[in-house]
């Protein structure tokens, strides 16, 4: 028993240590405890609730329009993904369909907000590896899409556009040529991605090999999202149970077999390339319309339970809505990636070095809100 | 202009010496002056060399990434490392209750003055070395070993299982890139017969080193570069510091002054290395010559020797900081992996070759 009441086992010659949760690399206010002999690792406990906000028990005081604000702030780097999550279980309860235009709307903002969060993941990388300067180009590109987002939906980073039927607003008249000019410059600057990390020999030692996840265990372990694509697992969401129009886009889903570190690093950077085809294909499509279909000013959903799911930049949300007929939710849970995602983070990591840790966590892509809510 | 760059610093030295033998008498007190205004002379020239290679650093770290760097505090951001300084010295110097005071407090002692006294042997101009002694490399190699106690002190005492382990990274790390760095020294001694400084840098009056000695000694520099660069805790091989592993290392536990020390320290290990490096295998204070272009040499011969000196050390420098924003950091296996499995043997290989080539006259 230590100070804290917890039955915390050591084997001779091994000490435990704490990173988090304040700590420059773990993505949030993680806690890992971390139990070491030497420089190997034995075993990783992450502790959690550091920034437990209690979303899902402040929506049920909230009206099925108010309580998607409350998502933005939980995986804060897809945060129009999240949004668009709860618009759709509230259009499943409703059973509408956002009008075609607003499909499209979503899908775009959808996609740039997928390839904001793969830039900044791969500046992150870079810096917790130990290489500063990606953090910089990274943010090149996203400060862009960020003045876009702007523009349009008033805001950065927690966007709030979606509601049930469609979006909130129409897009801004800039909009697609703004889109243009930024995906010239992604597309112009993706190499340079490439050619500072991907081919560099320290890079490639430090995650080839490092982590390695089977289909298997990803399966049992809940992953989804590119942790488990690329360890084989097919399980895109937008390919297998598509919603708001992705079935008429196309794209290729991406998938490893490496299942380590560098896979994971890979699958993304070829996912960000396919995000780019995506939005291409949109930009100058976009169909006239309505951008919201038409609902009561007071949504009440039918007594029941409403699931959806979707792909964020991380893997598989689900939002799972328990109605009573009221006009606020009588229990909403979200099905977070990073929670599952974390939890394979000690059968990845046992075994390796402290700097593994660093590299699996880092290709992992962890947004710690989204695991606390 | 040119006269005052090339002020014979030697007679300097004899005109004070005389003083104060004059003044004191030819006893213990006139050498013990000395010897304080020597320390007082280095002292006020290190610091604001590190200043300038702090703000150099920040400069250059920020145009790599896409970003300006200090720019606000003093014309063009000139005066942030001041400031910075100025900042810590006010800082509280918090000591851990249950670290070993004694030696929490000397670690950074010790760090500071090895580094300070490395820079004895180092010839910065034609006629300005402290202490031109007969076994300059040797004492070079020796004192930056001592360094490492410090660095374990630092660690061993601070009482804490990150900066533990960061210090024993640390000793392990400097203890095995001491040996390539010593066997690429080795080469240039090999070609130049002695390890006086003065001579090392006499012998390439006709030419540099790495260009009289041409693959063997490239592959010596190249070496050492990388050696040193792992040596002085650098990155690719800052684990030591690894903010995102350890929080800060070794030195997690100080704040103020003494922080400053490592800092200090870290900067002029920096300089150190690139001025050895600059003065084995670049020419040291010797301008570039080539061959019989008598006009060219002429040119040359007329920018003062100091300058050559610093252009050559800030040169390297300036690559080894490109190094530090360029590339991720080396897992500690991988890096003692380099060393032992790659550098190492490389080295030794190529000392063979460095001698063959003294022997049988196949340099320049």
């Amino acid at each position: 028993m230590n100070l804290m009441g917890e039955n915390i086992v050591t084997e001779d010659g091994e000490f435990i240590i704490n990173m988090g949760p304040q700590h420059p690399s773990t993505h949030g206010v993680l806690h890992l405890k971390i139990w070491l002999d030497g420089e190997t690792i034995k075993r990783v406990q992450p502790h959690l609730g550091y920034i437990h906000r209690s979303i899902e028990k402040m929506s049920e005081n909230l009206s099925y329009r108010n309580f998607i604000f409350a998502t933005s702030r939980m995986d804060y780097l897809s945060a129009h993904i999240n949004n668009e999550a709860c618009a759709l279980c509230v259009e499943k309860g409703l059973q509408i369909e956002a009008t075609p235009r607003a499909q499209a709307i979503r899908i775009l903002m959808g996609e740039l907000t997928r390839l904001s969060s793969h830039q900044l993941w791969w500046g992150c990388t870079g810096l917790d590896l130990g290489a500063v300067t990606p953090f910089f180009y990274a943010f090149r590109e996203r400060e862009a899409i960020m003045e876009i987002m702007e523009e349009t939906c008033g805001a950065r980073l927690t966007q709030n556009y979606m509601v049930p039927g469609g979006v909130m607003y129409d897009i801004h008249p800039n909009f697609q040529k703004r889109v243009k000019d930024v995906m010239k410059q992604v597309k112009d600057n993706l190499h340079e991605y490439y050619d500072i990390l991907t081919g560099n020999v320290i890079f490639e030692n430090r995650t080839k090999g490092v982590g390695y996840l089977s289909a298997e265990d990803a399966i049992s372990y809940g992953c989804s999202g590119p942790t488990a694509r690329a360890s084989g697992v097919s399980c895109d969401i937008r390919k297998w149970f598509p919603y708001d129009g992705y079935e008429k886009v196309q794209f290729e889903e991406i998938l490893d077999t490496g299942g380590d570190c560098y896979a994971r690093y890979m699958v993304r950077m070829r996912e960000m390339s396919q995000s780019v085809s995506i939005i291409e294909q949109l930009i100058d499509n976009i169909p006239e319309g309505d951008f919201q279909a038409k609902t009561k000013n007071v949504i009440k959903l039918p007594k029941g339970e409403f699931y959806q799911r979707v792909e964020t930049a991380r893997g598989e949300l689900g939002v799972y809505i328990v109605s009573d007929g009221a006009a606020s939710p009588y229990r909403i849970k979200y099905r977070s990636p990073n929670f599952s995602n974390l939890s394979a983070l000690d059968h990845m990591a046992r075994g390796s070095k402290i700097g593994d840790l660093v590299a699996i966590m880092a290709t992992i892509d962890l947004v710690i809100p989204d695991i606390d809510r | 202009m040119r006269s005052l760059l090339e002020i014979s610093f030697s007679s300097l030295a004899n005109y004070i010496h005389a003083g104060l033998i004059s003044a004191m008498g030819d006893g213990m007190a006139a050498l013990v002056t000395e010897m304080v205004i020597a320390g007082v002379c280095l002292i006020l020239f290190l610091v604001p060399l590190c200043f300038f290679l702090g703000y150099m650093e920040r400069k250059v770290a920020g145009f790599m990434q896409l970003r300006l760097g200090p720019n606000r505090v003093g014309p063009k951001g000139s005066l942030q490392i001041v400031a910075d300084t100025v900042k810590l010295l006010f800082k509280e110097g918090l000591t851990p209750d249950s670290s070993d005071k004694f030696l929490f407090n000397l670690a950074p002692v010790i760090v500071v003055v090895t580094s300070m006294l490395v820079m004895a042997p180092i010839a910065f101009a034609k006629d300005l070395q402290i202490w031109d002694m007969s076994i300059g490399v040797l004492y070079v190699t020796s004192i930056s070993s001592i360094a490492v106690i410090g660095i374990l002190m630092a660690g061993w005492s601070s009482y804490n299982k990150y900066s533990l382990l960061g210090a024993m990274r640390s000793g392990a790390q400097i203890v095995s890139y001491e040996l390539s760095i010593g066997l690429s020294i080795i080469s240039i001694v090999i070609l130049t017969g002695s390890l006086k400084m003065s001579d090392i840098v006499m012998s390439q009056a006709n030419g540099w080193w790495i260009f009289k000695g041409h693959i063997p000694v490239i592959i010596s520099f190249v070496i050492f570069v990388i050696a040193s660069t792992a040596e002085i805790n650098r990155a690719p091989f800052d684990l030591t510091e690894a903010e995102q592993e350890l929080t800060a290392g070794f030195h997690t536990e100080y704040s103020g002054m003494k922080f400053a020390m490592f800092l200090l320290s870290e900067y002029i290990n920096l300089f150190v290395v690139s001025a050895i490096a600059a003065t084995l295998f670049l020419g040291g204070w010797m301008p570039f010559h080539i061959g019989s272009w008598q006009a060219f040499n002429h040119i040359m011969d007329f920018i003062p020797s100091s300058i050559w000196f610093l252009g050559k050390t800030f040169f390297i420098i300036f690559i080894i900081m490109q190094f530090r924003w360029t590339f991720p950091r080396l897992r500690v296996d991988q890096l003692l992996t380099l060393e032992w499995k790659y550098l190492l043997p490389i080295s030794m290989v190529n000392i063979l070759l460095v001698t063959l080539m003294a022997i049988m006259g196949w340099h320049f």
